[in-house]
């Protein structure tokens, strides 16, 4: 091996996942061929609502290469009728499976339900609420169907195009049922019901009051409010979902690969799910393209292609087709807003109310439920005030289940709050950079309560904001801005912001548990010396696409004295590392992460005992440089990391009462969240004669205290902005009214390509996090997160002279289009639009009755 | 079911396939290539860009059977004797991946359009692209890696006439 005595931590190394990437051999679930493997493929019904009155598979059973078909009813003994408890798949609450077996919610109801023989299933992890109600949720269908695209057969072939043959001679009679798909509707009187037996579509109340709100109200100056819709959006990784899972004859157990962020977690719930025991479960994350939170799952399709191994004896292999996975895999937001904030005549906050209904979809998934929680605390964002109040309400609607999409829960809150900034700024007529100032925390570095009644770790807002005005040059846009104004320019000038902050690093077991969601928030990782001197590291974290291998090898090689080149990291294989709790709300680096430096600092003390040892020294006297250990005063006297490592492996002659080798494992279970944040201004030309946005420059100035690989921090944060900008221009889940996905296609669902985004101009500030020992606070969905409202802000800031003073998201040409329209009036509106050539999906092209008869 | 015969990476292969089976499935589930990857099967994210007689195609969008004869070349045949094509290269240098799901068709639509415009511009090299979606990168580094390309390019050219 080689001797580094060069630091790695802060510089651009070129990743080390690349050369199979680029060269096209890596190894995606979809890659993995087992001698006499079947291929599974779904039948999902064609209604969002519907009873299933009976399925016939017996015609599909007689088509060339299939082996098996099943109907949802088929399979029911194939799942547990008591599954396995296990306290890392399940709620944290006081609630044994056997209680939820018999339908009881939590609250302790003492009668016994009349299906006391009937299993309640579900996927669920984080029970918000006491009341929770959780729907019963078959991986198939049996009796009923909540949303369309949920699975009610699943044929078995020797290839994928014989199974998908044999989908269309399944004979499936519906009986279609009312069906709801508007939240604000589903909560109405005399709304159709997406589960009946519940009475009601809401799922949960949840609710949060710090300070005296109607104090803070009675006594405002001014008060601003806001009704903003967080469209759903579709997650879109560009590897679909996709498992195999392969019996193991010699202990009766699985192996199960599967395209996910959380093999860890998977283990825990088809476990506990499919009574398969956790001991005989092996579950691989291979390379995974992409997740962005929609692989923060465990699936039905999973459950299914474990059990269907159990049955049959054979490896079984799914792989999920793009159009199925619009529909299969969770959308992410679906929210409708209300703010208000109450201010002096100063512009500064003295209190925030905030109520939202938040799209559950048909039923809960992991983390469903909890997704709006992570916003509740969020929306003070970086102002400090006395008063904030928070209410949710989850609502079902017989649509694809929502959960978590890179941000989940943040950028909605972020949203909401910096529009509502600009509608405070707008109010007393200052400016929006002002406003925001005047309302944020005094620059600290300790934890610091908030309105929410959390502590944030450290923040250093007026900092990014000072630096990405300079960097934007803002006095010089809000001139250019004027000069457009003055000349009517038919493309305005839109100067959009957003100072966010978010909550990551999830997260203290202790807070995850009194919040519903079954503790175990730390994470773990083993670094071991091997007798050659190189290193490998055992991280519980499940990169796809993040670069932890290259980021944890600059982490351990720093601390060992090593070069990266010496290190690997191994992941995403509980059979390698056992433990683990993956990769999801940016919290690998800050969780994980430093647990790899924590482990690694671990060996280097036991190293250091073992070359004073060699050295005939005294501990004291060791120093520790460049993967050398010398005494001190004496440098001659000295010995490499290298021939440490050989010596504690042979262990010839160790210290009295010293175990053999250099391996040492850490489990970190942080003391708080940690809180990245920043300041970003986009700058859009307008077109006031089509709509049509474009975005000039994005400027970010971003925090996310000490940095390990720039080169990756910047790539996080471009993809990051990009998916904000997707969802404030481009990207929305359209239902109609039957509940059928009406943009269920790449060809319907506007996935920005090349030339719709922007370039990026990044900086970084630095204020270390207090919440770990590293400082650092993760950055995975910082870009997702400030975006959307400083797109958003930008446009309506281009759009103010004409007094507009919102647009939904997205913002799309029409939408850019119509607002003008609105805003100068129906007449001149028309009369605008014939000038203008206006484009062919203007709304009012429809409108031919009594209309233009040109 | 149908007899072709076509060069892939170099390589002949005759196969008998149905005359519905698409390139994209005849190259990774009976040649076992598979560095072409699947993401719609419906022509619209470019994953499994591969070049045909030394044009960009997405092989879903082509049968076995339209393949009869041509030679096609993914992106583990662009690397010669363990060299790595430049564009390979770029992409690992700018950063312009992360998880790599669409990295083999990013880089063949890539190659492809330099080919056919060896000085696009920035804005011609993401209209270029357009066909190809990214989740991870944002495309700004994309870009920067197909210019990195015509930078290096002209680096050598320039040596060479100097």
């Amino acid at each position: 091996m080689t001797q580094a005595p060069e630091k790695f931590v802060g510089g651009g190394l070129w990743r080390k996942e690349d050369p199979a990437l680029v060269t096209g051999r890596a190894n995606w679930t979809d890659n993995i061929t087992l001698p006499g493997m079947l291929h599974a493929v779904f039948m999902r019904s064609p209604y969002a609502h519907a009873k299933i009155t009976s399925v016939d598979v017996s015609a599909a059973k007689e088509q060339p290469g299939v082996v098996a078909v099943f109907s949802g009813a088929d399979l029911d003994d194939e799942y547990e009728k008591h599954p396995r408890e296990n306290p890392a798949a399940v709620t944290g609450y006081d609630l044994s499976l056997h209680d939820r077996a018999q339908g009881h919610t939590v609250t302790g109801e003492t009668e016994e339900a009349e299906s006391s023989e009937e299993t309640k299933r579900s996927f669920v992890a984080w029970i918000v609420h006491e009341e929770l109600k959780v729907p019963h949720h078959d991986p198939m269908a049996h009796d009923e169907v909540n949303f369309a695209g949920e699975p009610v057969a699943v044929v078995l072939a020797t290839d994928r195009y014989k199974a998908q043959d044999a989908i269309e001679f399944i004979e499936v009679e519906y009986e279609p049922m009312d069906v709801v798909t508007d939240i604000e509707e589903a909560v109405a009187e005399g709304s159709p019901l997406a589960h009946a037996d519940f009475g009601t579509n809401e799922a949960y109340t949840w609710d949060l009051t710090d300070g005296d709100i109607d104090d803070a109200f009675s006594k405002a100056d001014v008060t601003v409010k806001g009704r903003y819709l967080q469209q759903r959006l579709i997650p879109n990784a560009i590897e679909t979902r996709g498992v195999v899972a392969n019996p193991d004859p010699i202990s009766g157990g699985f192996t199960v690969y599967t395209s996910t962020q959380i093999p860890h977690i998977t283990k825990a719930v088809l476990s506990s799910y499919c009574g398969v025991p956790e001991q005989r479960l092996r579950i691989v994350a291979p390379d995974v393209g992409g997740g962005f939170g929609s692989k923060l799952n465990v699936y039905s399709e999973e459950v299914i292609t474990l059990v269907l191994a159990r049955k049959l004896g054979v490896p079984i292999k799914w792989i999920e087709d793009r159009s199925e996975n619009y529909v299969a895999t969770i959308h992410g937001r679906g929210q409708v807003q209300n703010i208000e904030v109450a201010a002096d005549s100063e512009g500064k906050i003295l209190g925030m109310k905030v109520k939202l209904l938040a799209d559950m979809g048909a039923y809960l998934h992991l983390n469903t439920a909890g997704i709006p929680l992570l916003g509740a605390f969020m929306y003070p964002g970086v102002y400090t005030f006395p008063a904030y109040s928070f209410e949710c309400t989850g609502v079902y609607t017989n649509k694809t289940p929502t959960d978590a999409y890179r941000g989940a829960g943040r950028p909605e809150a972020a949203f909401a709050v910096e529009r509502i900034m600009d509608a405070l700024a707008a109010e007393i007529g200052i400016d929006p950079a002002e406003v925001r100032r005047r309302n944020f925390y005094e620059p600290f570095d300790e934890p610091t309560d908030t309105p929410a009644g959390i502590q944030y770790d450290s923040g250093n807002y007026q900092l990014t904001l000072d630096r990405v005005l300079e960097l934007a040059d803002y006095e010089g846009l809000r001139e250019e801005q004027r000069r457009r104004r003055e000349s009517g320019d038919p493309v305005q000038l839109g100067i959009g912001f957003s100072t966010y902050t978010e909550i990551c690093g999830l997260a203290p077991s202790k807070v995850l548990s009194a919040l519903g969601a079954g503790g175990a928030g730390w994470e773990t990782a083993k670094v071991q010396m091997l007798a050659s001197g190189n290193v490998e590291v055992i991280t519980g974290t499940t990169p796809h696409g993040q670069g932890h291998v290259t980021s944890w090898s600059q982490i351990a090689a720093d601390v060992l004295g090593v070069s990266p080149d010496d290190v690997e990291v191994l992941h995403g294989d509980t059979a390698i590392a056992p433990y683990g709790r993956d990769t999801y709300g940016s919290r690998s680096l800050p969780v994980g992460g430093v647990a790899v430096h924590i482990a690694a600092q671990k060996v280097v003390e036991k190293a250091k005992k073992i070359a004073a040892h060699m050295l005939e020294a005294a501990e004291d006297d060791i120093e520790f440089e460049g993967g050398t250990f010398s005494v001190a005063g004496s440098p001659d006297q000295n010995i490499t990391m290298t021939n440490v490592a050989g010596a504690a492996y042979t262990a010839q002659d160790l210290p009295e009462g010293m175990q053999p080798v250099l391996s040492e494992e850490y489990f970190f279970d942080p003391p708080n969240f940690t809180f990245p944040f920043g300041a970003h201004i986009c700058v859009t030309e307008v077109d006031t004669e089509t709509g049509f946005v474009k975005i000039r420059d994005y400027f970010g100035v971003d925090d996310c205290g000490p940095v390990i690989n720039p080169t990756i921090v910047d790539g996080q944060l471009h993809g990051g902005i990009a998916q904000g900008v997707a969802q404030a221009l481009y990207e929305e889940a359209v239902y109609d009214e039957e509940g059928n996905l009406t943009t269920g296609s790449m060809v319907d669902y506007l996935i920005p390509g090349a030339p719709e985004l922007p370039n990026y101009t990044l900086e970084r500030t630095v204020t270390p996090s207090t919440s770990n020992e590293m400082g650092v606070k993760g950055v995975g969905e910082a870009g997702t997160i400030g975006a959307p409202p400083a797109v958003i802000n930008s446009i309506v800031d281009a759009l103010s002279p004409y007094g507009i003073t919102h647009i939904d998201m997205p913002a799309s040409p029409w939408k850019v289009w119509q607002a003008i329209q609105d805003a100068q009036g129906q007449e001149a509106g028309t009369r605008d639009a014939d000038r203008s050539g206006r484009p062919s999906q203007a709304p009012d092209s429809t409108d031919t009755e009594g209309g233009s008869t040109s | 079911m149908r007899r072709i015969q076509m060069t892939v990476d170099g390589n002949a292969h005759v196969a008998e396939v149905e005359p519905r089976l698409l390139l994209l499935h005849h190259l990774r589930e009976n040649l076992g290539i598979g560095g072409v990857h699947a993401g719609c099967n419906t022509t619209s994210c470019g994953a499994c860009t591969v070049h045909i007689d030394g044009e960009s195609v997405k092989s879903c969008t082509v049968l076995a059977v339209q393949a009869d004869g041509h030679e096609i070349t993914t992106v583990r045949g662009i690397t010669e004797n363990g060299v790595w094509h430049p564009m390979q290269q770029a992409f690992h240098e700018a950063h312009g991946l992360q998880c790599g799901y669409c990295t083999p068709g990013m880089i063949m639509a890539s190659i492809s359009l330099l080919k056919e415009n060896p000085d696009a511009t920035e804005q011609e090299i993401r209209e270029g692209l357009e066909g190809n979606l990214c989740r991870c990168t944002g495309y700004e580094n994309i870009v920067k890696a197909v210019q990195l390309v015509q930078q290096h390019r002209d680096e050598m050219v320039q040596d060479a006439a100097s």
